[in-house]
């Protein structure tokens, strides 16, 4: 199986903190995996290192076998974990910025995310709510056709309505030959759609696998192993 | 689609699966929902949906053709079979309750032919 992400050693630090300690991941071709922490974990930091923003102090990451830089932000549709777009903009002009930017760029997919989404190309970046950005942001990354789509916190911000609108529009736009990278709190939403999880605390990977093998191996969800891990362990009824 | 996250996903679409063929909602030689449609309805990962679909094949209840699509395999047989199976996990689960809660085979026949007389009055 050809693997999209290979991550060996890796390690970022910055004046006073280490972000990432020797991390090790990889992520196979047609996979979703989902990065798990509580905040301060280093997830927003490894996931800046796959788009090309932070450059890693030691280790190897390679995209598609390549080292992150200017050749892969051609193949990597990022999500920010902020908004990253202009608020004069209209949606619609947002678009055609992206358009500019990325050859990938699918013009009639966005189109129809935007109806998916319940958007209007015409409204105005400014005039919308959090969960309206959201969503206009994230049809933008899903009209790329990337390797690779890195999502920080796509689900910050949305109601429960437009989770699942968002949800519906992942899977069914989600390919065989490309994978996802992708952090989240609502774990308990989220977790049906994740190939593999892998766990990090204080900048390392404390657990990682597959989700269907962890559900097995442990009898427990992927939240309940989640609270295992960080410690906030509930008592459960035997 | 209510789905137990403490146990493993594609093993409960396979349960899915078995049940509407048992029920007669696929019928025998009919074609299952497409990966991706069925991982629409139900919310869950694509992949998920294939290897529910994979597992189902391995063990002969369906067959998968190239382009075409996946479908029920086989005849009568095979939802009998099904219909079968699906029984029989419900019969093993009921044992268990009871026997943990204690009871004794007789008992546990008994009480299950009381209730079925009584679900038939």
């Amino acid at each position: 199986m050809t693997t999209i992400v290979q991550i060996s050693n890796l390690t970022k630090r910055y004046i006073t903190t280490t972000a990432l300690s020797d991390v090790t991941l990889e992520v196979p071709e047609g996979h979703i995996v989902g990065l798990l922490g509580p905040n301060g974990s280093g997830k927003t930091t490894l996931m800046k290192i796959l788009a090309g923003l932070v450059s890693p102090t030691s280790g190897t990451v390679l995209v598609d076998g390549i080292a992150p830089g200017v050749a892969t932000k051609a193949k990597v549709s990022f999500l920010p974990d902020v908004n990253h777009l202009d608020r004069w903009m209209s949606v619609g002009e947002a678009g055609s910025f992206y358009a500019d930017f990325y050859v990938d760029f699918d013009r009639k997919r966005f189109d129809e995310l935007l109806t998916i989404m319940r958007l209007s190309a015409s409204q105005k970046i400014g005039s919308l709510s959090r969960g309206m950005v959201e969503k206009a942001r994230l049809s933008l990354i899903f009209s790329r056709r990337a390797r690779l789509y890195v999502l920080d916190e796509p689900f910050g911000g949305l109601d429960p309505l437009a989770r699942s609108q968002v949800l519906d529009a992942l899977v069914a736009n989600f390919r065989a030959d490309c994978s996802m990278i992708l952090s989240t709190q609502m774990v308990a939403d989220v977790e049906r759609f994740f190939d593999d999880v892998a766990f990090l605390d204080g900048g390392r990977v404390v657990l990682a696998g597959d989700a269907e093998d962890l559900r097995m191996r442990r009898g427990a969800s992927i939240e309940e192993i989640y609270r295992e891990v960080y410690g906030h362990v509930e008592t459960r009824q035997v | 689609m209510e789905f137990d996250d403490r146990a493993p996903i594609y093993a409960q679409i396979m349960d899915l699966i078995k049940r509407r063929i048992a029920i007669g909602e696929l019928k025998a030689g009919g074609q299952l929902p497409s990966v991706r449609d069925l991982a629409r309805q139900v919310v869950v990962n694509p992949n998920t949906v294939q290897k529910a679909y994979l597992e189902l094949e391995r063990e002969g209840y369906v067959t998968t053709q190239r382009g075409l699509g996946t479908f029920v395999s086989g005849d009568h047989q095979t939802v009998d079979l099904v219909r079968q199976g699906l029984a029989c996990d419900i019969v093993k689960a009921y044992v268990v309750g009871m026997r943990s809660l204690g009871y004794g085979a007789e008992e546990i026949s008994t009480m299950a032919a009381d209730e079925a007389g009584r679900e038939t009055k």
